[in-house]
């Protein structure tokens, strides 16, 4: 997994609420074994006026001029401003390994869905939780100023605006260092082999029927 | 000091407590599927890891089989669309290779995952069980701790048997009171959903307590702890009691003889003690509790089916409003109008919501000795199991669906998520007994209407929604303890 220490990018406005991850990553392109290439259907059928299917050319397709993404301002955009429950229904990492592949370092939003906000830790993208009348005033001026960037730092937990006014985001202290150092998760845990053989042997005793 | 049920399970797998504020979970079992497993084994070997105990992985093929019988009779080959059948041999493949115990897509166990779990007894109280799909959720109906997780932690697990987490929240429902006539456990929780939204549960974990829940079959706490992750809850739950047991009993994962005696002994306890701390309390009556429709493309949009659709100037939040508008105009429908005014062009009876011997038996009973409208398309029963079809079929269940004009399918997720051929065609409308009423989740363009089966099958009938207690239904030999009542 890539690290993110800090990263200043041009910022995309995506001005709806409960985005779920079938939009975010359309069920057909699920059936992949790989964990990359997602990028081009990311948001499948708001951004195409087609059906998308794997294997097709992407870039053959009749694009939706009206979705966010397409405007031509927006191209290289690296950080997605979202609404309320950002992210919610299925669990599939698809969802941020879309967004990663497309480009996106970093999401804002008011608020997601549990298991979408964990797995983009997994995937080092990072999303940042702010209050909604912050998220206002940023959809406001991503959406008044052409190229509009924001600079994100992990490492103090902050955002500075294009104006160099700070906005200070909370991040837990785990997370943060996973994501900070690009650290495998399960290098960690093992880790810890000890005290997980420790509680195997406990748990054998209390619950056998599991162990037979 | 007083626990609740979730605490109990919490504290029960706790590994490892870290300095950082997060713990280290233990995980007993874990579930998976062709979709979210082959980057986690790809991982492994990439890693050169194994997993850790064989025994606590069991898999099976559900999101992409087909489900039509000519294409399953020739089993893996069967499988028409080439992606598919490379995912589907991919799980064969990895299943292999590492050694995990699969019900591969020939085998009479074969299912949806989280159907297939208690049907086997692999399902248990007091486990943690955890499977790349967002609906394990289901499993808590056991008093099991068991969450979604995305592929990375399919992989952590695999590797390691825990997961890093931080303890959610404690949320109770209560839902008191007996639920009327053709008002099931489906009903309920799309109340519950429409009462909290989308979000509610966020950080949560549910318990569902309270007399209706308590009144419920084990399929229909099923359903309810299922549809917990749409109310935002990765953890849904139900306390354990004698039907819990009496379900669990002399399945063949289940434990035997004197483990048995010993299993029931340790989940009697699996429960909330008297007094314990819920940081969220949330109250419904279930005699208000009607039979529900959603109108919209996320499931908190649901209103009984003697109700009218909203309409947007009554909403004073923006991004609600915006968000009733637009669903209104996805969904091609009228505010104010009623929603049995509805017309249905398809409908689908299955997922792992709804596709249990009961939910079959449900359908069945409004079906019976009626026939499909002629408006509607296509109405299509898929059971969640290829055990729960052959119960079914044993009861002829079956041959009042076909004869009703249903399409009884094979075995798999359907046209829940619509990854195989089943889907509907952009503007359809379709009365679904599953989960989801997203946007093109049922294909692109479709609209979806969440419902009971009894009412999906009504819907079915009559070729708009209809409610269920206005219209007779036929008692099955089967179904004298339990049903649409």
């Amino acid at each position: 997994m890539d690290a993110f220490t800090q990263h200043k990018g041009l910022v995309v406005p995506l001005d709806r609420a409960n985005v779920d991850t079938d939009a975010i990553i359309p069920k057909q392109f699920l059936k992949s074994i790989k964990r990359s290439g997602f990028g081009p259907n990311l948001f499948d059928e708001w951004r195409y006026m087609d059906h998308g299917e794997p294997g097709m050319d992407n870039s053959k397709r009749p694009i939706n001029e009206e979705f966010v993404l397409n405007f031509p301002r927006y191209q290289g955009a690296s950080v997605l401003l979202a609404r309320e429950n950002f992210g919610c229904g299925s669990s599939r990492e698809h969802a941020p390994w879309a967004l990663e592949d497309y480009g996106f370092k970093a999401v804002i939003a008011p608020s997601y869905a549990d298991i979408f906000f964990n797995n983009c830790f997994k995937n080092g993208i990072l999303p940042i939780v702010l209050d909604n009348n912050i998220m206002d005033v940023l959809f406001e001026e991503a959406e008044s100023t052409e190229g509009y960037q924001l600079d994100i730092d992990l490492d103090s937990q902050t955002i500075t605006r294009p104006n160099g006014e700070t906005i200070k985001f909370d991040v837990e202290p785990d997370r943060k260092h996973c994501l900070y150092n690009g650290l495998d998760d399960i290098g960690i845990t093992l880790q810890q082999e000890q005290s997980i053989t420790d509680y195997e042997e406990a748990r054998k005793q209390r619950a056998p029927w599991l162990f037979s | 000091m007083a626990k609740t049920l979730y605490d109990k399970l919490w504290d029960d797998h706790l590994v490892a407590e870290n300095p950082d504020g997060s713990a280290l979970i233990y995980i007993d079992r874990q579930l998976l599927h062709e979709v979210t497993s082959p980057q986690a084994f790809e991982g492994l070997k990439i890693a050169g890891r194994k997993p850790r105990r064989l025994e606590a992985n069991l898999a099976t093929p559900d999101h992409n089989v087909p489900t039509t019988n000519k294409e399953r009779q020739a089993g893996i080959s069967g499988i028409e669309d080439p992606i598919s059948l490379i995912q589907v041999k991919t799980l064969d493949e990895n299943c292999d290779e590492f050694g995990v115990t699969q019900f591969d897509i020939d085998d009479i166990r074969q299912g949806i995952v989280h159907v297939i779990g208690p049907e086997q007894g692999y399902t248990l109280p007091g486990l943690t069980m955890v499977c790349g799909d967002s609906h394990t959720a289901t499993h808590g109906a056991f008093g099991a701790m068991a969450f979604g997780v995305g592929t990375s932690e399919v992989e952590h697990v695999l590797a390691t048997q825990c997961l890093r987490q931080k303890k959610m929240k404690n949320m109770l429902v209560k839902v008191d009171g007996k639920l009327g006539y053709g008002v099931t456990a489906k009903d309920v929780v799309l109340a519950v959903i429409g009462e909290i939204g989308t979000a509610g549960g966020n950080g949560h974990a549910i318990e569902f307590a309270g007399t209706a829940i308590e009144g419920l079959s084990m399929e229909g706490r099923m359903t309810i702890c299922n549809m917990a992750i749409e109310a935002g809850a990765r953890v849904g739950l139900v306390a354990v009691d004698d039907k819990t047991i009496e379900y669990v009993k002399g399945r063949p994962f289940a434990p035997q003889n004197d483990h048995w005696d010993m299993a029931v002994k340790a989940w009697n306890d699996l429960h909330s003690d008297e007094g314990a701390h819920f940081d969220t309390v949330v109250e419904l009556k279930a005699e208000d509790i009607a039979p529900q429709v959603t109108w919209g493309t996320s499931p908190e949009m649901v209103k009984p089916v003697t109700g009218t659709i909203p309409n947007p100037a009554n909403e004073d939040n923006p991004v609600k409003k915006e968000g009733i508008e637009r669903a209104l105009e996805y969904m091609n429908l009228k505010a104010d109008s009623a929603i049995s005014s509805i017309p249905v062009d398809k409908v689908f009876i299955g997922s792992c919501t709804n596709s249990r011997i009961e939910d079959m038996r449900e359908a069945a009973e409004v079906a019976k000795g009626r026939k499909v409208a002629a408006s509607v398309k296509q109405a299509m029963v898929v059971p969640g199991s290829g055990l729960v079809k052959e119960q079914a079929e044993a009861e002829g269940l079956d041959k009042i669906f076909v004869e009703a004009g249903f399409e009884w399918r094979e075995p798999g997720c359907s046209m829940c998520l619509a990854m195989n051929a089943d889907r509907l065609e952009p503007g359809e409308h379709c009365a679904s007994t599953s989960n989801r009423n997203f946007e093109g989740r049922q294909g692109q363009g479709g609209r979806t209407h969440l419902v009971s089966p009894a009412m999906a099958a009504a819907a079915a009938v009559y070729g708009h929604f209809m409610d269920v207690r206005d219209i007779e239904i036929s008692r099955l030999s089967t179904t004298e303890n339990g049903g649409a009542e």
